[in-house]
């Protein structure tokens, strides 16, 4: 384990404000939702008003998680902020490991550092002290905050533990993916892959009713963690499922690290042919020759999404039979269809921050490309700045459509065979998933702003998606300000099915995509490359 | 380029440079790392803005007529990375296509001089191959100027005396060429003249000749007598005295006095050596490497 230290400070010193503003966030929130609780319900009467009303909602189940005690502030917070502070530093720890695993392999800086006194494990090491390190310090600040709230002392570390474990977790699972493919973006594609997989599987078993398969939520990391149970009688085994996969994962890293060669994969590369094929000729082609590859990783994620979630709906509408007081309260507002329906609308709005971050993530492709010096050969070439910005923004809008689609459809097709009704059911969640284009589109073009306006800030384009998908969240339970609600585009998106067609601010998102993406364009026109 | 001014926060780039390169020649583009000469070529490629002064190239502006003029040039940087999933002959096909065109028989033919594996992915060639793919595809565009920097950074002696040839070869085609380099040998065999910068400013420029004219050749003599006041002679430096033995440099003006004593000496034997590239380029050099000191 030689260098192993060098190589931590090192990575501390490259990602001290990376990794400082996620553990601040995620702290912030859970912090700040428990106080709103706080606030908000502060008599037991009130809890119960509120358990009864909204967290009893079996489609909140299938997005949040099971409540085990709503009676409780404590209870409400680990019921709220349990999956959504997991899922974030579930995806925090892995960026950290591939970045400075695989990322640094493939950008050849691994062999630099190689070269020096450094073992053949320290790498990989120096990542997962760096990224536990990070758990560990969130779990203590979360800790520390909850019990300073007044909350009981035994819950908040068990809430506190529960993301950090989440993050050893996917610590884990990043550092194998690491070893598989010798890309980076394939690496975090098949960690990223595992991590929705883990949240679609409890997300199913979650909303299962008595007969349905519950158990699912057991094959599920976040499902382990859910049932820690903080402040509702922990159970502090099942950390120990999560710990015991984590050490699994690491030494199964750890083996896979002894097998192959430094810059190598396990799967190997294949040649490519000798000559491009004749449609090779422009700057689009070259764009959808270099989006392809993860787009086609995407649209089948996106295809089991939507089918996961169009598979529970229908539970949700037999769930509601045990429960005859939310019965009563839901007959009032349009019965047992309409809850369905604002299940259907909610997970397709999650859908639609899916697509979203992958808007975003193929829009920046423009900056990486930039940044590797790719850029430079081809606009040193008859191509124009505009247009081969724009070929990649194209490419992006078009994968966001197929995202969408595909999660449309499978949803549909799922939830139609299960109600009888597949030819009515594709068309409703086709347009439900389609009309979330507009809001995704706006990420796209605040994407394409930064990289025009403030190329050395395009992180802010990941930092809205993390904002938009915490007001979409949050903001109704934390009874946000209105204005801050409207500044997320997929506040103005129609609650489809169910809601009202509406085509005006739909319109307005097109425009605001418009004019985000014609000042990024401009701008990138007058800047320096490079 | 003339006056040419580029900045980067607080660091100067370029320090009013001016170059100018004609048509159909090869042009040697020398400079220590840092000299700025990178930061040119991508001004006159327009993908950075001069701060101030002009830059035309073939004609155009580089910064306003970029789609027209880049159709007629082709760029191999200095650092070439290509795309991971591609293979070098589609990057080839690719880059060819996006410029006037690719000749596909000079494409076959540059592939087995240089050695190359077209079927292999972006990230599996090394440094050289990635240079080669890069080569190639400039080699084989048909464009009627090169821009070409370091390009040999990476190649090993055997390819590097296969881009000799090959630029031999588009200097004979009347290709106009802009080379930038370390290496004095190639500079030396293949530019017909060179431009010195440093500091972002150009502190030489002409032909071979004319560059050695400003400079000092060195002698070697055994001399048949003591050397007397050899040392007190304008125009003579770094005079070394072993023995009958005599090292010295002669400013060029100078050289017909110092020989005329030499030989009222007495000469055994003489070497005379006019100045390498390697010395104009020292003498350039050393001011800046004495100042950093």
């Amino acid at each position: 384990m030689t260098g192993t230290g060098a190589l931590v400070r090192l990575a501390l010193r490259l990602d001290r404000l990376r990794l400082a503003i996620w553990i601040a966030l995620v702290t912030a929130l859970v912090l700040s939702t428990a106080s709103a609780f706080t606030e908000l319900y502060p008599t037991a009467a009130s809890r119960a008003q509120f358990a009864a009303g909204v967290a009893t909602n079996p489609a909140l189940r299938a997005i949040v998680g099971p409540p085990f005690d709503l009676s409780s502030i404590g209870g409400l917070t680990a019921w709220r902020m349990g999956t959504l502070a997991t899922v974030l530093v579930a995806l925090m720890n892995l960026l950290t490991v591939l970045r400075h695993t695989r990322g640094e392999e493939e950008a050849g800086r691994l062999e630099l550092v190689g070269s020096a006194v450094v073992s053949r494990h320290a790498a990989l090491t120096a990542a997962l002290v760096v990224a536990l390190s990070a758990d560990a310090l969130l779990a203590v600040l979360v800790a520390t905050g909850l019990v300073g709230l007044g909350l009981p002392v035994s819950g908040s570390i068990a809430l506190g533990l529960v993301p950090a474990a989440a993050g050893a977790v996917f610590a884990g699972v990043a550092a194998v993916t690491a070893q598989l493919t010798e890309s980076s973006r394939a690496a975090s594609g098949t960690a990223s892959c595992v991590l929705g997989l883990s949240f679609l599987l409890r997300a199913i078993g979650d909303s299962a009713g008595q007969d349905g398969p519950a158990w699912l939520s057991w094959l599920s990391p976040i499902g382990w963690l859910q049932q820690t149970r903080p402040f509702a009688g922990e159970r502090w085994w099942a950390f120990g499922l999560a710990a015991a996969f984590a050490c699994l994962l690491v030494s199964g890293a750890y083996g896979l690290l002894g097998r192959r060669d430094l810059g190598a994969g396990l799967w190997p590369s294949r040649p490519g042919p000798a000559a491009a094929s004749p449609g090779l000729r422009s700057p689009l082609a070259l764009a959808w020759r270099l989006h392809r590859g993860a787009l086609g990783a995407w649209a089948p994620g996106a295809a089991v999404l939507g089918a996961g979630f169009g598979g529970i709906a229908q539970g949700i509408g037999d769930l509601l039979g045990d429960n005859p007081q939310l019965a009563e309260i839901l007959a009032a507002i349009g019965g047992e269809d309409s809850i369905v329906d604002a299940y259907l609308a909610s997970t397709l709005h999650i859908v639609g921050l899916l697509a979203a971050a992958y808007a975003v993530s193929a829009t920046l492709r423009l900056r990486s490309e930039e940044v590797a010096q790719r850029a430079e050969p081809l606009l040193a070439t008859g191509v124009g700045r505009v247009a081969w910005a724009a070929s990649h923004l194209a490419i992006a809008l078009l994968g966001t459509t197929v995202l969408l689609l595909s999660a449309g459809l499978a949803a549909g097709v799922v939830h139609g065979l299960r109600v009888g009704d597949v030819g009515g059911q594709v068309p409703r969640l086709l347009v439900g998933a389609l009309v979330q284009l507009p809001a995704a589109a706006v990420l796209a073009g605040i994407a394409v702003a930064l990289f025009g306006l403030a190329p050395r800030f395009t992180v802010g384009a990941w930092a809205a998606v993390v904002a938009f998908l915490l007001v979409q969240q949050l903001g109704a339970i934390l009874q946000l300000d209105q204005w801050l609600l409207d500044l997320s585009p997929f506040t103005h998106v129609p609650n489809l099915p169910g809601g009202e067609l509406s085509a005006t601010p739909l319109l307005w998102l097109l425009a605001a995509t418009m004019a985000l993406a014609a000042a990024g364009l401009f701008s990138f026109r007058r800047r320096d490359i490079g | 380029m003339d006056g040419v001014v580029k900045t980067f926060g607080a660091t100067v780039a370029l320090d009013g440079l001016d170059l100018e390169v004609a048509t159909g020649e090869v042009h040697g583009f020398l400079g220590p790392n840092g000299a700025g000469k990178s930061t040119a070529i991508r001004v006159l490629l327009g993908l950075l803005r001069a701060d101030s002064g002009t830059a035309r190239l073939l004609g155009g502006d580089p910064w306003r007529d970029v789609a027209d003029l880049h159709r007629r040039l082709a760029y191999v940087p200095g650092d070439v990375t290509l795309w991971p999933t591609l293979s070098g002959g589609e990057v080839i096909d690719l880059l060819g296509r996006l410029r006037g065109g690719l000749d596909s028989g000079r494409r076959a033919d540059l592939l087995a001089r240089f050695q190359l594996d077209p079927t292999k992915k972006g990230r599996t060639y090394s440094k050289g191959n990635r240079q080669k793919v890069a080569l190639v595809a400039a080699l084989a565009s048909d464009v009627e100027l090169l821009l070409l920097d370091e390009p040999t950074a990476g190649l090993d002696p055997l390819m590097e005396a296969v881009f000799r040839d090959c630029i031999a070869e588009e200097r004979a085609r009347g290709r106009t060429v802009l080379l930038s380099s370390h290496i004095l040998a190639e500079v030396e065999a293949l530019c017909d003249r060179m431009s010195i910068i440093r500091d972002g400013r150009t502190v030489e420029t002409g032909t071979l000749a004319e560059l050695r004219h400003l400079t000092r050749t060195s002698v070697s003599a055994d001399l048949a007598g003591p050397p007397g006041r050899l040392a007190d002679l304008a125009g003579v430096h770094d005079l070394a005295v072993q023995g009958s033995r005599v090292h010295l440099q002669v400013d060029p003006d100078q050289l017909n006095d110092v020989l005329a004593h030499l030989t009222r000496v007495g000469v055994r034997s003489l070497v005379s050596q006019p100045p390498t590239l390697e010395q104009l380029f020292l003498r350039h050099y050393a001011p800046a490497q004495a100042a950093v000191r």
